[in-house]
C-alpha cells in the first residue's frame, strides 16, 4: 500500500500529462500548464525547505558533536542572517538583503568560479599527454579553442578564429549532436520505464 | 573606498587562499558563502513561489485547487520521521510522474528528432565547402552513435565505427575544455581587475 499507491499516482499523473501534451483543447492546456508551471515549483519550493531544515539539522548536531563547530556556525549564521535581513527591512533594490547579496554572496561565487581556473589548467598539464592518437586529438582541439580565444591566435592568423570556429560548429558539433540524441533516446526509455512501474528507485527503501 | 568593497576584497583575497592550500580563512569564507547562498535561495523561493503562487493565490483570492500542491508539499516534511517517510513518495510520485510523461514527447522531439533532422540536410545547396561539412557532421553523429552502441562486439565495420567515433568525441571534449577554461580565465580576470582597482585601487 505504500508502495504500490504512489506508483501508480505516478503512472496515473504520468499518463495523463503525455495524452494533454497531444492536445490542443484549453482543459488540456490549462492542465499542462497548472501541474507543469504551478505545481511543480510549488513542491520544489517546499523539497528546498525540507533541504534547509535539513542543512541547519545536521550542522546543529555537528556543533553538538564539536566537529568543525565554528564552520558550522559561520554557516548557520550566514543562512539565519538573510531571512532576518530579508523579513526587517525587505528585499527591494539598496536594503541590507541585497548588500550581503552584491557584497558578500555574488564576490564570493564568481571568485570560487575563477578558482576553478587554476585547478582546470593544472588537471590539463597532468593530464594531457598525445599518448594515443585520440589523446592527440583531444590536445590538438583544446590548444585550438585556447588559442582561437586568445590574441595569439588573431597574431598567427587573421583565419584562425574562423577555422576553430569551423571545428567546433562542424566536427565538434557533430559529436554532441550524437550525446544529445543518446540522452534523448536515454531520457525516453528511463520515463517509459518510470511510468510502466519498472524503474521503482524514487521510492526509496521500505522503511520497518 | 566604501564598506562594501572593502567586504567584497576581504572575501575574495579568503577565497583566493585556497591557491596556496586549504586553510581556515578559506574555510570559514567557504562555510560563510554556503549558508548565504542556501539563505538567499531560502528568501526568494519564498517570496516569489510560495507567497506568490501558493499562499496569496489561496488565502486572499481563493484559489482552493492550490490545496492539492501544498498539501504535497507537507507531506514532503514526513521525511524527517521513520513512521510518516512514506507519505513523501506522494509528492515524489507526482513530480516523478509528471516530469516522465512531459519528458517522453518532449525529448522525443528536442533532443532525438529535432538533432537528427538538422543533422540530414541536403547537398549541393551551397558551396563545396558547405558540402563537405555537412559529410563530415553525418558521418560525425553516425560514428559517434556507433560508439555507443553496445549490444555488439565492436569488430570489424563497427570496430572502425566506433573507433572514428572515438575521434569525433575527443575534438568535441577538447574544445569544450578550452572553451571553459578561457571562460573561467576570463571570471579569473575579473576577480583581479576589480582587486587590482577597486580594492587596492593600484590601477585605473
Amino acid at each position: 500500500m505504500r508502495r504500490k499507491f504512489p506508483q501508480l499516482v505516478c503512472g496515473l499523473i504520468g499518463l495523463l500529462l503525455f495524452v494533454v501534451y497531444f492536445s490542443r483543447h484549453p482543459i488540456a492546456s490549462s492542465i499542462n500548464e497548472t501541474v507543469t508551471r504551478e505545481y511543480w515549483q510549488i513542491v520544489f519550493a517546499f523539497a528546498l525547505l525540507v533541504g534547509v531544515v535539513s542543512f541547519a539539522k545536521i550542522n546543529l548536531q555537528g556543533i553538538e558533536r564539536g566537529e568543525d563547530r565554528l564552520y558550522r556556525i559561520i554557516s548557520l549564521v550566514g543562512l539565519i542572517s538573510m531571512p532576518v535581513l530579508a523579513l526587517i527591512w525587505g528585499i527591494g533594490t539598496g536594503s541590507p538583503f541585497m548588500w550581503v547579496f552584491d557584497n558578500v554572496q555574488v564576490p564570493m561565487q564568481s571568485t570560487v568560479f575563477a578558482l576553478l581556473a587554476f585547478f582546470v589548467a593544472s588537471a590539463s598539464l597532468r593530464g594531457f599527454r598525445a599518448r594515443s592518437g585520440p589523446a592527440f586529438i583531444l590536445l590538438l582541439a583544446a590548444m585550438v579553442a585556447l588559442i582561437s580565444r586568445s590574441d595569439v591566435g588573431d597574431l598567427m592568423s587573421a583565419r584562425f578564429s574562423d577555422f576553430a570556429e569551423w571545428i567546433r560548429s562542424n566536427p565538434s558539433m557533430s559529436a554532441r549532436r550524437a550525446i544529445l540524441i543518446g540522452i534523448g533516446l536515454g531520457s525516453l526509455t528511463t520515463s517509459l520505464r518510470v511510468l510502466l512501474g519498472l524503474e521503482r528507485t524514487w521510492l526509496g527503501k521500505e522503511s520497518k | 573606498m566604501d564598506f562594501g568593497t572593502l567586504i567584497a576584497g576581504i572575501l575574495t583575497l579568503a577565497i583566493f587562499t585556497f591557491l596556496y592550500r586549504d586553510n581556515p580563512i578559506y574555510r570559514a569564507a567557504e562555510s560563510l558563502l554556503i549558508g548565504v547562498s542556501i539563505g538567499y535561495v531560502l528568501v526568494i523561493t519564498w517570496t516569489n513561489t510560495l507567497m506568490d503562487l501558493l499562499f496569496h493565490p489561496l488565502f486572499r483570492r481563493g484559489d482552493w485547487p492550490l490545496v492539492i500542491p501544498l498539501l504535497l508539499g507537507a507531506m514532503m516534511f514526513g521525511r524527517f520521521y521513520r513512521r510518516t517517510g512514506w507519505l513523501s513518495r506522494f509528492p515524489m510520485a507526482v513530480l516523478i510522474g509528471s516530469g516522465a510523461g512531459v519528458a517522453i514527447p518532449a525529448m522525443l522531439d528536442a533532443r532525438t528528432l529535432r538533432q537528427i533532422s538538422a543533422t540530414v540536410t541536403p547537398l549541393f545547396a551551397g558551396s563545396a565547402w558547405a558540402d563537405v561539412s555537412t559529410i563530415i557532421v553525418l558521418a560525425g553523429v553516425i560514428t559517434t552513435l556507433s560508439y555507443f552502441y553496445f549490444s555488439r562486439e565492436h569488430r570489424g565495420a563497427l570496430g572502425f565505427s566506433s573507433k572514428t567515433g572515438t575521434y569525433f568525441l575527443m575534438l568535441f571534449f577538447g574544445t569544450t575544455f578550452g572553451y571553459t577554461v578561457m571562460s573561467r580565465m576570463s571570471t579569473f580576470i575579473g576577480r583581479v581587475e576589480f582587486l587590482l582597482t577597486d580594492f587596492l585601487r593600484l590601477t585605473g
